[in-house]
């Protein structure tokens, strides 16, 4: 008995040696070609980003970020006009999405039968996917002539003394890119504050409903408190894809590098400036320049992504843990 | 007593017109935000299906200022660089999302998961330029090759989210059963967790195939456009979002047509693919259960 076991594992070991190393072979694989390379991606960008636009840094400094003129034949790169485009056009987009994309995924969650609030979510899913140059084209065709000759003018009419009315109806700039804007980023609000509220446990509502709420009372002091910083996260998330949208942009907001108070004015925005020079750019330092506003339109969306990223986190484990409890 | 309780006071009647009041609004927010999309869609159907014919889908443009023509080029430009895009992207993301699923308790995966979200946010236009510095720098020309880089960028993240997302899902007892029945760790991952969430796989790999499709920054400074058919991998190649774009932008009438029905065909091939994604995996859900 006692000698038969010993033999046992003499005939096994070989075997699970070769097994040992088949599975380090497959384990190596998907770390180096997977896990390894998507890092290696990462990084990639990142020192390219850098690389490109070390020539820029150096020339300019800080004065690349405050400096109001842009032109190339002049050796003169300030991108403070197009980070003003991209920041209030992005504010715009903000300000009409926010609240009508929080209330469509209130809508959809708490308020509609299910049926009626899962096809909201699975069209709104669907029109994320329409591709911004298809937006652009509706904008210049069909909401430019119509901003130009009914929209613009009705304000100009009402408010001339308003500084940001100011100026002929041009149809394409400031207005129209934030409002393109605000079409693209809903559908991400949407969806993203939809799912930080479906992590919102059973029980916070019913705790507000069997004390006699109605359904708008337990929705608004026990699930949105309870999701608030997961709702930021959903329109930080929005921002960042303003903030980052090109086409759609490029193509409604008139690419003029002024820095105006009227809504009415064409502007530029950061990722439009690269889009339409960075042809055209035709000696180092010009492409340098563009990099680098590449690079800071990087910066600020990676942060911006980073923080809605964890604010979405922690709603959904503080959620799961108050389940396990 | 107990009926005049029941009797709704005026604070009960305030909360019931409050509660009722709200949900009118917010149903009004959902159609205030579902009307511009509608129009979009409208618009896109109604013009696209005015200027199609088969010249769109069969013949090259024409010179600057002649009528009529084509995008062919443009059409198959884009299945190219798709098709490019798809090859070097999905093997990676898969084989990252097998990692983050099967090999992905520990700090190293949480920190490579975070980042892969992050990546997913990083514009497009940022992803054309790296795209740009890797392949067309060094290359000294645009080409096909550095457009399907940079779509291959974007698509990386998603394959790898939605792989690891199919995987997790597949049960632990499934594991369990071909470990404990002696398979090795490598044939129990590839020959029964992966079947098992292929269809999650598959469904993460097409929406992101729809999402490339309709990419146009990153294609601009590095598949740059052509008016001809696509030569070689090395050579600036056509992309029908490009030209879709060039066409909106230019003054020509005829140019405009063209490109709403370009539109209209992308369109259709991306809703078709995100449609047909979810009724897929609707059936093969049920089927699985």
């Amino acid at each position: 008995m006692a000698a038969a076991i010993p033999a046992a594992p003499r005939k096994v070991l070989p075997l699970l040696g070769a097994a040992n190393f088949h599975d380090r072979i497959f384990r190596g694989v998907v770390v180096c070609f997977g896990a390894i390379a998507l890092l290696a991606i990462i990084f990639v960008i990142v020192g390219a980003m850098v690389e490109q636009s070390v020539v820029s840094v150096n020339t300019f400094g800080l004065n690349f970020i405050w400096g109001q003129n842009w032109d190339p034949v002049k050796r003169q790169f300030g991108a403070l006009p197009f980070i003003y485009g991209t920041v209030v056009s992005s504010f715009i987009a903000l300000l009409v999405a926010t609240p009508i994309s929080i209330g469509v995924a209130i809508f959809a969650v708490e308020m509609a039968p299910p049926w009626l609030g899962n096809t909201i979510s699975v069209v709104v899913e669907l029109l994320a996917a329409i591709p911004s140059v298809l937006l652009g084209l509706w904008g210049i065709f069909v909401m430019i002539p119509f901003l130009q000759t009914t929209v613009e003018p009705w304000f100009i009419d009402r408010f001339p003394n308003v500084p940001l009315f100011q100026g002929p109806p041009y149809g394409v700039g400031l207005l129209a890119g934030g409002l393109i804007l605000a079409i693209m980023v809903t559908p991400t609000i949407v969806a993203i504050s939809r799912d930080v509220m479906l992590a919102v446990p059973i029980s916070q509502r019913e705790a507000m409903l069997a004390l006699g709420a109605t359904n708008w009372e337990a929705t608004a002091r026990a699930v949105l408190p309870y999701c608030r910083s997961g709702l930021l996260g959903a329109i930080m998330l929005g921002m960042g894809r303003a903030v980052g949208e090109t086409m759609a942009v490029t193509m409604v907001i008139g690419n003029r590098a002024d820095i105006s108070a009227s809504l009415f004015h064409p502007s530029y925005t950061m990722a439009s400036v690269i889009a339409n020079e960075f042809t055209e750019a035709t000696y180092d330092l010009y492409v340098s320049a563009l990099v680098e506003v590449g690079l800071v339109l990087f910066v600020v969306t990676v942060l911006m992504n980073a923080a809605a990223r964890l604010l979405v986190w922690s709603t959904a484990q503080s959620s799961q843990q108050l389940g396990a409890l | 007593m107990a009926t005049m309780a029941l009797r709704p006071t005026a604070d009960i009647v305030r909360r019931q017109v409050v509660d009722r009041t709200m949900g009118a609004l917010l149903c009004l927010s959902a159609i205030v935000a579902l009307t511009p999309l509608a129009l979009v869609i409208g618009y896109v159907l109604a013009n696209g299906l005015a200027g199609i014919n088969l010249d769109l889908l069969t013949k090259l443009p024409k010179p600057v200022g002649e009528l009529g023509g084509g995008m062919a080029n443009a059409f198959l430009g884009t299945l190219i660089v798709i098709l490019l895009a798809s090859i070097m992207g999905v093997p990676i993301g898969m084989l990252a999302g097998i990692f983050l699923s099967e090999m992905g308790n520990n700090h190293f995966a949480s920190v490579l998961r975070f980042l892969t979200d992050v990546l997913t946010g990083v514009p497009s236009i940022v992803i054309g330029i790296v795209a740009y510095t890797l392949i067309v720098v060094p290359m000294h020309s645009f080409s096909a090759l550095a457009g399907g880089v940079a779509l291959a960028l974007i698509m990386i993240p998603v394959v790898t989210r939605t792989t690891e997302e199919a995987l997790r899902r597949v049960p632990q007892s499934l594991r369990e059963a071909s470990l404990g029945l002696g398979v090795l760790e490598w044939k129990t991952t590839l020959f029964v967790v992966v079947p098992s969430g292929i269809g999650g796989i598959v469904t993460g790999i097409m929406l992101a195939v729809a999402r490339i499709s309709g990419e146009t920054a990153p294609l601009l400074f590095t598949a740059f456009g052509s008016r001809f058919w696509p030569d070689g991998l090395n050579k600036p190649i056509a992309a029908a979002p490009l030209q879709i774009f060039q066409y909106a932008v230019a003054p020509y009438k005829d140019w405009h047509s063209q490109a709403w029905a370009a539109a209209f065909l992308l369109m259709l091939l991306i809703l078709g693919l995100n449609i047909g994604v979810r009724v897929v995996t609707r059936t093969g859900f049920q089927r699985i259960r």
